[in-house]
């Protein structure tokens, strides 16, 4: 004779599960970090070779320790920075003042106009970290726009909107040409 | 007209909660599977800045992180210091850390690994320089600076 073997009461079983739900909802964080991604130089030999720049090809951005901007030792101010990087970087050949143009041939864009333009940033040690991240991202937003209009003009679409071939074929066209001056020795 | 009567009490059917068990268990599926613990105690305020031309950082697994802000424990003063891990640390200190946390990924990682550096926005710049420079002679030159979104004019 099968002998019956008693249910077990599965009442309680709720309950723990919502511990351990209460366990995963306290521990969880679900914050996703977002930041401006940058890649920095390799380190500098010891050697005295400077690349010769031309002037009219550099714009130099300076940071001082009140957080006060100078744009090519003229103060400015960061609501105007983005205008001026971009004005800077967009190529203009016709333009004595402006940085020299090249042209070259990217696939899937064609022949374009790049300027040879370098934006300089300088910051002293004193600068506070939100100014600086203030104008990294300002000489961003200059470089996505130019990036933006390209884009408009080559695919007739928004930069959000390309794939992945098209969205690296705009960003070789305009590279993002910043660089950091190598921090003074004090 | 018997037939239409109300037999008995009229009475609201208990609402059966059997399924609630599974539906709970899915509840814990998913933050089982979203969670990420986290990995170390701040001992460094890190209010980070806003800016608005940002990327999301992907691969969680991929990023090591840097904090750097004034101590949280006011005893210590407000001087922005660097947090490796659990522990204050100095700039000379990041060669090793950097060393360690290749060591503990695969091969395949270790070129993709990305260094976010979560600072202080009052924190000056000469600390986040030093950090930078050292971060340069290890060659970890992937690197992030943790923001908030919005507007970097409001900063």
């Amino acid at each position: 004779m099968a002998r019956k073997v008693p249910e077990i009461n599965s009442s309680s079983q709720a309950d723990i599960a919502f511990l351990l739900l209460c366990f995963f909802l306290m521990t969880t964080s679900m914050d996703v970090d977002y930041g401006i991604t940058r890649r920095l130089p390799p380190p500098v030999e010891q050697n005295d070779e400077d690349v010769k720049v031309k002037e009219r090809n550099v714009m130099n951005v300076l940071v001082n320790k009140n957080d006060r901007l100078l744009v090519n030792g003229r103060p400015s101010d960061i609501s105007l920075l983005k205008d001026e990087a971009k004005r800077f970087m967009t190529p203009r050949p016709n333009d004595e003042t402006a940085p020299e143009t090249e042209r070259k041939t990217f696939d899937l864009v064609g022949e374009v106009l790049m300027s040879k333009g370098v934006i300089s940033l300088q910051n002293d040690r004193g600068t506070s970290y939100a100014m600086y991240i203030s104008v990294q991202n300002e000489l961003a937003r200059a470089f996505n726009e130019l990036r933006e209009e390209m884009s408009m003009a080559k695919f007739h679409k928004h930069l959000d909107q390309l794939n992945e071939d098209q969205t690296k074929a705009i960003n070789d066209a305009v590279p993002v040409r910043v660089s950091e001056a190598e921090p003074a020795e004090y | 007209m018997g037939k239409f009567r109300k037999e008995g009490k009229k009475e609201v059917p208990q609402v059966s909660t059997s399924s609630l068990p599974d539906i709970v268990y899915m509840l814990i599926f998913f933050f089982m599977i979203t969670t990420s613990m986290r990995d170390v105690e701040l001992k460094v305020k890190t209010a980070m800045p806003k800016a608005s031309e940002i990327q999301k950082l992907e691969k969680k697994a991929l990023v090591s992180s840097i904090y750097i802000g004034p101590p949280r424990d006011t005893k210590l003063g407000t001087e922005s210091r660097i947090q490796l891990d659990d522990a204050f640390a100095r700039p000379a200190d990041i060669a090793d850390w950097i060393q360690k946390e290749r060591d503990s990924r695969s091969e395949a990682d270790r070129p993709l690994l990305t260094t976010a550096l979560k600072v202080h926005k009052e924190t000056r710049m000469g600390v986040v320089t030093d950090v930078k420079q050292e971060l340069r002679k290890v060659g970890a030159f992937r690197i992030n600076y943790t923001t908030l979104k919005g507007s970097a004019l409001e900063n």
